[in-house]
């Protein structure tokens, strides 16, 4: 008897290992995409609105006022002249953010090497410390440190025993303090995540070849973890700069950051298309930033990817 | 001036282990090193050839003795005041620089001048036959190549002493042949004094004027290559260098007794060979330099044989121990496998080693 064969109609068609159907990735992104864009869409759409003249909203007429009043304002009399206010809040945003980008960085620099140093076990352990903080809501930490710096808090009350005056909530520092606080782990994450991976005969070559610690520091170990370095500025400085709830909470109100000054006018400023356009202003800056972090990356041959 | 060189002084090294235990990496270790030789130090892993290495470098730092160079104590110093330079067993490249950046970054922590450094970077790749490389990246280049590259680095700084850390490691056997030789004739152009640490021993008899041979943090013989390989101090030497056989045996009068009832005369055995009145010896005997013979001394069954093209090996059962001889190609009647066959030892280079 001759065993005969038939020909496949279809050839067989099954998944690999591991590759699961693309139509269970169709959910997510479906919501992402709705999450994300309908709402940066609707901001888009009132930036480009009137404001109503009673109550909240926006009133269906097409206006470019918005963006000319983030720079320009009317006064009384009907002249126009220059407002530096605005741009005094975006460069209020863009210092604090710039200055808890330094400070975690210095910061952080030490410490990811001093924990990739250490053996594997302990490393582990210390990773998991600097995650703790994820643990607890935001808002209830930065109340925490609210407690913490507050004038009659533990601070205050140590130095009262020397008479030295200690007052700091409610103003900038205390907001740049909160930023600090909560990003420094954003920072130390990516940094010891390359410093992790460097291989420290490398510093020992140099050593040998001469150079002096710092040397090898600034030389060798630097440039080495600098695809962590690019990461952890790009995590600290951009969130932060949208940042509302240390300047909120801790700020008092007195330091106005730009997501305070949107927040206000969704809120009690009841203006909404011109909250709209300060946000549209403040992703665009984001973006550009993103853009240049990224550039400055893609030039060193880095492969950091941000967008 | 004294003619020492390069003098290490009752160096002793501890290294406390995780589980809390100690481990004597250098035990009281004294050598000195001649000015321009290729010196070489050989062991298996974990004997403290390396730590030595390290210690001369100053990337370790020993619990006691002394480091000299040139009438001068380098063991307190840290590693960039030593004017000795190293090349890593992983190479070490710093991987964001170039080739020509690599090897000029030695030369820019001695405040070189910059064409100074350009010249001397040009040298350097000259010496290691890699012209026109400086601009690449060492992730570009092969293991060979990256390996050049570290040797460059390291010379470019034209060292007093250059260590290397079993540097050929990682190349396969035809390029590491290709480097030995190479290297051998950079030492001898450049006249720097080189210490080469390595476990191979075939590549430390090619290479090592003299040699070290290690063994858990003491250094067991220290000669030539042909005196190491010859004249073995211990059984460890004899097994480690090269291939011996080792056999257990017993004195007896006018010879030593071997397994199976063969008795080897002792004027077959090398002059200065060292022999109690009675008791138990150890008898070396190289495999090449075992002959068939009729009615030799050594008498045996052949258990195996193999034909590696250069040479025959045969595999003889004798008594309760196995012996190996290789035979010269040609000229010699391969014995079939299962026949009995006698062996002579030749030229007096069977020898008795301590144990």
């Amino acid at each position: 008897m001759t065993a005969v064969t038939t020909p496949r109609k279809k050839p067989i068609q099954r998944a690999r290992p591991g590759q699961s159907s693309p139509k269970l990735a169709y959910l997510p992104i479906i919501f992402l995409a709705f999450a994300i864009g309908v709402p940066l869409l609707i901001i888009v759409i009132y930036s480009f609105l009137e404001k109503p003249s009673q109550g909240t909203g926006v009133k269906w007429v097409f206006t470019t006022e918005n963006y000319k009043a983030l720079f320009v304002q009317e006064k009384l009399d009907g002249t126009t002249a220059f407002d530096t206010r605005y741009i005094k809040v975006l460069w209020t945003s863009f210092y604090y953010s710039l200055i808890t980008t330094v400070v975690t960085l210095v910061f952080s620099i030490p410490a990811a090497m001093w924990i990739a140093t250490r053996e594997a076990r302990k490393r582990t352990l210390l990773v998991a410390l600097v995650t703790l903080p994820f643990w607890i809501s935001i808002l209830i930490r930065t109340y925490g440190i609210r407690q913490i710096i507050a004038d009659e808090g533990p601070i205050g009350k140590f130095l009262g025993m020397f008479d030295i005056s200690w007052s700091i909530l409610y103003s900038p520092s205390a907001t740049i303090l909160g930023l600090i606080y909560v990003f420094l782990p954003f920072m130390i994450l990516p940094i010891y995540a390359s410093a992790e991976r460097f291989d420290f005969r490398l510093a020992e070559a140099a050593y040998d070849l001469g150079a002096k610690r710092m040397t090898v520091v600034r030389r060798i170990i630097l440039p080495s973890i600098r695809p962590g370095i690019i990461s952890g500025v790009a995590l600290v400085f951009i969130p932060a700069l949208g940042s509302f709830l240390q300047s909120d909470m801790l700020g008092g109100g007195k330091t106005n950051m730009v997501a305070n000054v949107i927040a206000n006018n969704f809120g009690q400023a009841r203006n909404w298309p011109f909250g709209s356009a300060l946000a549209v202003l403040l992703i665009i800056l984001t973006l550009v930033f993103v853009l240049i972090i990224q550039g400055i990356a893609q030039r060193r041959g880095d492969k950091v990817e941000l967008v | 001036m004294s003619e020492k060189f390069l003098e290490i002084r009752n160096i002793t090294k501890v290294f406390q282990t995780p589980e809390g235990g100690e481990v004597r990496a250098l035990d009281d270790v004294t050598l000195d090193i001649v000015s321009g030789e290729f010196f070489i130090l050989l062991g298996p892993s974990g004997c403290g050839k390396t730590t030595l290495l390290r210690s001369i470098a100053g990337l370790e730092y020993p619990d006691s003795g002394e480091i000299v160079l040139e009438g001068e104590r380098i063991d307190d110093k840290p590693p960039y005041n030593r004017p000795v330079n190293t090349v890593f067993q992983s190479y070490a490249l710093f991987p964001h620089m170039t080739v020509g950046e690599n090897i000029a970054f030695g030369l820019e922590m001695e405040n070189v001048e910059k064409a100074e450094v350009a010249k001397r970077v040009e040298e350097a790749l000259e010496q290691v036959q890699l012209v026109g490389y400086a601009k690449r990246m060492p992730s570009q280049l092969s293991g060979g190549q990256q390996q050049r590259v570290a040797l460059a680095r390291a010379l470019a700084k034209k060292p007093k002493v250059l260590l290397l850390d079993e540097p050929l490691s990682a190349l396969d056997l035809k390029l590491r042949r290709g480097m030995q030789v190479e290297l051998k004739r950079l030492q001898r152009e450049t006249g720097i004094t080189f210490v080469f640490v390595t476990h191979d021993q075939e590549e430390a008899m090619s290479m090592g004027d003299r040699i070290a041979v290690f063994s858990d943090g003491k250094i067991v013989q220290l000669d030539t290559p042909v005196e190491v390989y010859r004249r073995p101090v211990n059984a460890y030497v004899a097994d480690f260098i090269g291939e011996t056989n080792l056999i257990k045996g017993t004195v007896t009068s006018g010879g030593i007794a071997l397994p199976g009832g063969n008795i080897l005369p002792t004027e077959q055995l090398a002059a200065d060979s060292i022999i109690p009145a009675s008791g138990e010896v150890t008898v070396a005997i190289r495999p090449e330099d075992l002959v068939l013979a009729t009615n030799g001394m050594i008498a045996g069954t052949v258990r195996d044989v193999i034909f590696t093209g250069d040479s025959v090996r045969v595999y003889v059962t004798v008594g309760d121990v196995e012996i190996i001889a290789s035979l010269a190609s040609y000229g010699t009647e391969i014995p079939a496998q299962g026949s009995q066959v006698t062996l002579n030892p030749e030229n007096r280079a069977a020898r008795t080693v301590a144990s």
